[in-house]
């Protein structure tokens, strides 16, 4: 059971008493209650979103690792898992989203198109991956990974979880509370709101390519 | 509930001479490798009206067009067919290529041109004149261009035709971002300033629901609400959304706002080489790819003029009706959590599905993204442990499993009321929306391309087109049952009949020669008729690649059926069109 997690290692505990005392200290109870009851947020894009689907069923169940309960409300989420194509109309959204989780929160790109565009890049209306707007903690590749991938992903971020400290996590540090990021613009093409003037100086040379 | 099979009627143009009818207006379409009409775009309603009236033309199955940028021509391709049966007909109307490109909408013949209109607006900036709501639909308000026009480049453009050679025969590895000025997706107007930049929003879309104004029985005004479902909302299948407007809990007007999921399938399909396309079409309808392999291939193999394999052929039809049963299994499912009951009918679903998935899986290599299908037959021969499989699955586990989902679910008070009596559409209604699939047959109307217009081997096979009366939820539903036991009967024929043989009638190819033409086939999937039209002009690249695809000619309608009905019921209402996201935005 969970008891290897949340043991501290070097204390016996006699076998009779394995599942009824634990030691430990604070750091690994946080966090083996955190990583036991990960909450995804009930959002699917697109191909990916079926096998995500997949793995809540039963021969993949993923209730073993405390995750079945999908939250489609972002305010009882805890974790982004962005099954799909991240389109440029789409995104807004996403970070929209993403901004509304409280902390901790988690973002896992599932699949080729979420982690860099996949076989979709080129297209027009294609975020070359959730990356260029929101924290990625894992990235599961494939297209679309099987539901063992992204169940060893998930996993992966347990591992994650489990190595994180009360002390320094960024939601308990002082004045360290996240900073929401900015929602992307649709203008002519999408406008992030960090890179304006990037955006600026690139139209104006073309202005003037275009005049020479 | 059956229907005989209906005879084959002899091809449309020998007997609808339309340019003797229309002198001077209607003239034949007499480039090589094309067929069908061109009319005149200032009497192209008449002409439709007589197509539709006369002609016995009733369903309009797709609207689309095509830049032709070296003649300096733009031209709009509509599909026509009957739905007693028999081949299609097509129709085209050409105007020049400059701006602004107007031509008639044909919304006031058929209700169904509505969404297909503007996306022809959208990506090829045509104007529909006479068009009511005439919006960008997959891409957003202000977005700069027509991305369907062949002048128009996208921001990570390499160039025109794969392979490119960057990538073969030189292979340099670089980056699509180091072409890219922003070393990103992105390419803005000359001079663009986004600090200035005002977002249009969704202005334009609320402007068109403020056109229905309510008034109740004393003739005043009443307030209404405007509420958005989706893109993220748990009963939306996907990143739908819904504008609704409600008078209380009444839905007073509707506007599906879809483009989330576009992801530019068929512009990346006319820079694809034809066999690169294979794999996209997978990820369409992303249920089924196996059906849309099949559209695709067919197609195409009608360009090319080639045989399919005998028993390339009984594959085909077995993975197609394999496909057919997992998606109504899942559909299934996902409209009983619709409806409330959440998971469990889901998880029965989920179990069977994934039996057939393992067949896919051994088959192909990949549980979804199957790629499976190649011109000529299919990419490698079913092994004998998997026909066993098969046959067990169609034998002994699925008819078993049939009758136990319809005993969970068909007499079951609670769903019997959710569904019972809760109207639809009716036939007539989803004829003129071009409704196609299960929904039309369940409004009384046996159209089923697998008899109406055989393709593959369809025609060897004995089973009924499934038809229900009444056109309400609980037929939706019960008509996927029907439809699962009719696959089986096909599946067993199928098992029965298959020859020993080779499983592909060409040599393995990278680059497969299609002669110049153009190519509309279509297909009986699991959603109703998805078609690809392609045109080719001899090179290894589609000059177009169109796909009409069920989900989104369905959603047309979405706004008719809803119309009138409580809120609470649009979940379901919109659960039983199984719509798609990948399908429905491409």
């Amino acid at each position: 059971m969970t008891e290897q997690s949340l043991n501290s290692p070097g204390y016996e505990i006699s076998p009779d008493m394995q599942n009824v005392v634990a030691i430990t200290n604070l750091d690994r109870l946080y966090n083996w209650g955190r990583r036991s009851s990960v909450w995804p947020l009930m959002f699917g894009l697109a191909c990916c979103a079926i096998e995500m689907i997949v793995a809540q069923t039963a021969r993949y169940d993923l209730a073993r690792f405390g995750m079945e309960v999908m939250r489609p409300s972002p305010r009882q989420a805890d974790l982004m898992l962005v099954a799909g194509t991240v389109t440029k109309k789409m995104v807004p959204a996403i970070v929209r989203l993403y901004n509304q989780m409280p902390e901790p929160k988690y973002v896992v790109a599932m699949g080729a198109c979420a982690s860099g565009g996949g076989p979709f890049k080129e297209g027009y209306n294609v975020v070359a991956g959730i990356d260029k707007f929101l924290p990625v903690d894992v990235y599961v590749p494939g297209c679309p990974p099987t539901p063992q991938a992204l169940i060893a992903g998930l996993i992966r971020l347990q591992q994650k979880i489990d190595k994180e400290s009360i002390r320094s996590v960024r939601w308990y540090r002082k004045g360290g509370d996240t900073v929401a990021v900015p929602v992307p613009i649709l203008g002519p093409d999408l406008i992030d709101p960090r890179r304006m003037p990037e955006i600026k100086r690139v139209a104006a040379q073309g202005a003037a390519e275009a005049k020479s | 509930m059956s229907m005989p099979s209906m005879g084959t009627p002899a091809p449309v143009q020998e007997f609808v001479d339309l340019s003797s009818r229309f002198p001077g207006i209607v003239a034949p379409d007499s480039r090589a490798g094309f067929t069908g009409w061109i009319v005149a775009a200032e009497r192209l309603v008449e002409v439709a009206t007589v197509l539709r009236d006369e002609l016995g033309f009733d369903l309009l199955s797709c609207v689309t067009g095509v830049d032709y940028l070296p003649e300096n021509r733009m031209e709009v391709v509509y599909h026509l067919n009957r739905t007693t049966g028999g081949p299609g007909l097509n129709f085209k109307v050409q105007v020049a290529r400059a701006d602004p490109i107007e031509v008639p909408s044909l919304i006031g013949v058929w209700p169904g041109a509505d969404l297909q209109e503007r996306e022809a607006w959208d990506l090829l900036g045509i104007r529909f004149a006479g068009h009511p709501d005439l919006r960008r639909i997959l891409m957003w308000e202000g977005f700069e261009g027509h991305p369907l026009r062949k002048d128009w480049k996208e921001a990570f453009y390499e160039e025109d035709g794969k392979p490119f050679k960057s990538r073969w025969p030189e292979g340099q590895l670089q980056m699509a971002e180091d072409r890219n000025p922003l070393q990103d997706n992105l390419s803005f107007p000359p001079g663009f300033d986004p600090e200035k930049w005002i977002p249009e929003g969704d202005a334009l879309l609320y402007g068109s629901l403020a056109r229905y104004t309510i008034k109740d029985e004393q003739g005043l005004s009443t307030d209404s609400i405007v509420v958005n479902m989706g893109p993220q909302h748990p009963s939306t299948h996907g990143v739908f959304r819904a504008a609704i407007k409600l008078n209380g809990e009444t839905i007073v007007a509707l506007k599906p706002v879809i483009g989330y999921l576009h992801r530019n399938h068929e512009k990346i399909g006319e820079r694809n080489t034809f066999l690169l396309n294979m794999p996209y079409t997978d990820r369409l309808d992303y249920f089924n790819s196996m059906a849309n392999n099949l559209g695709y291939a067919i197609t195409v193999e009608k360009l090319m003029g080639i045989p399919v394999a005998e028993r390339a052929e009984y594959i085909r039809v077995i993975m197609a009706e394999l496909t057919r049963i997992q998606n109504h299994l899942v559909f299934i499912g996902n409209l009983l959590n619709d409806l409330g009951a959440m998971y469990t009918p889901a998880l029965y679903a989920f179990e069977e599905r994934e039996l057939i998935l393992d067949i896919f899986e051994a088959v192909s290599g990949a549980r979804m993204m199957c790629n499976y299908l190649r011109f000529g037959g299919v990419v490698r021969d079913v092994p004998p442990d998997v026909m066993e499989k098969i046959r067990g699955l169609v034998h002994d586990r699925l008819p078993g499993k049939t009758d136990e989902m319809e005993r969970l679910l068909t007499e079951n008070e609670i769903f019997l009321s959710r569904t019972k009596g809760v109207p639809m559409i009716d036939g007539e209604t989803a004829v003129q929306y071009s409704i196609t699939g299960p929904v039309l047959r369940a409004a009384g109307v046996p159209y089923d391309i697998r008899r109406a217009d055989p393709y593959s081997i369809y025609d060897r096979f004995e089973f009924d087109v499934a038809v229900r009366p009444h056109g309400d939820l609980f037929d939706n539903y019960i008509i996927r049952i029907d439809e699962i036991r009719q696959s089986l009967r096909i599946l067993e024929q199928a098992l029965k009949g298959i020859p020993e043989g080779p499983v592909n009638s060409q040599k393995p190819q990278y680059q497969v020669r299609v002669p110049a033409g153009e190519a509309y086939g279509r297909i009986e999937s699991p959603k109703g008729e998805l078609a690809y039209y392609v045109v080719s002009n001899g090179k290894p690249n589609p000059w177009r690649y169109h796909v009409r695809a069920p989900s989104f000619v369905n959603i047309s309608a979405l706004e008719k059926i809803c119309l009138g009905k409580k809120i609470a019921d649009f979940v379901a209402l919109f659960g039983v069109l199984d719509v798609v996201m990948g399908e429905l935005d491409r």
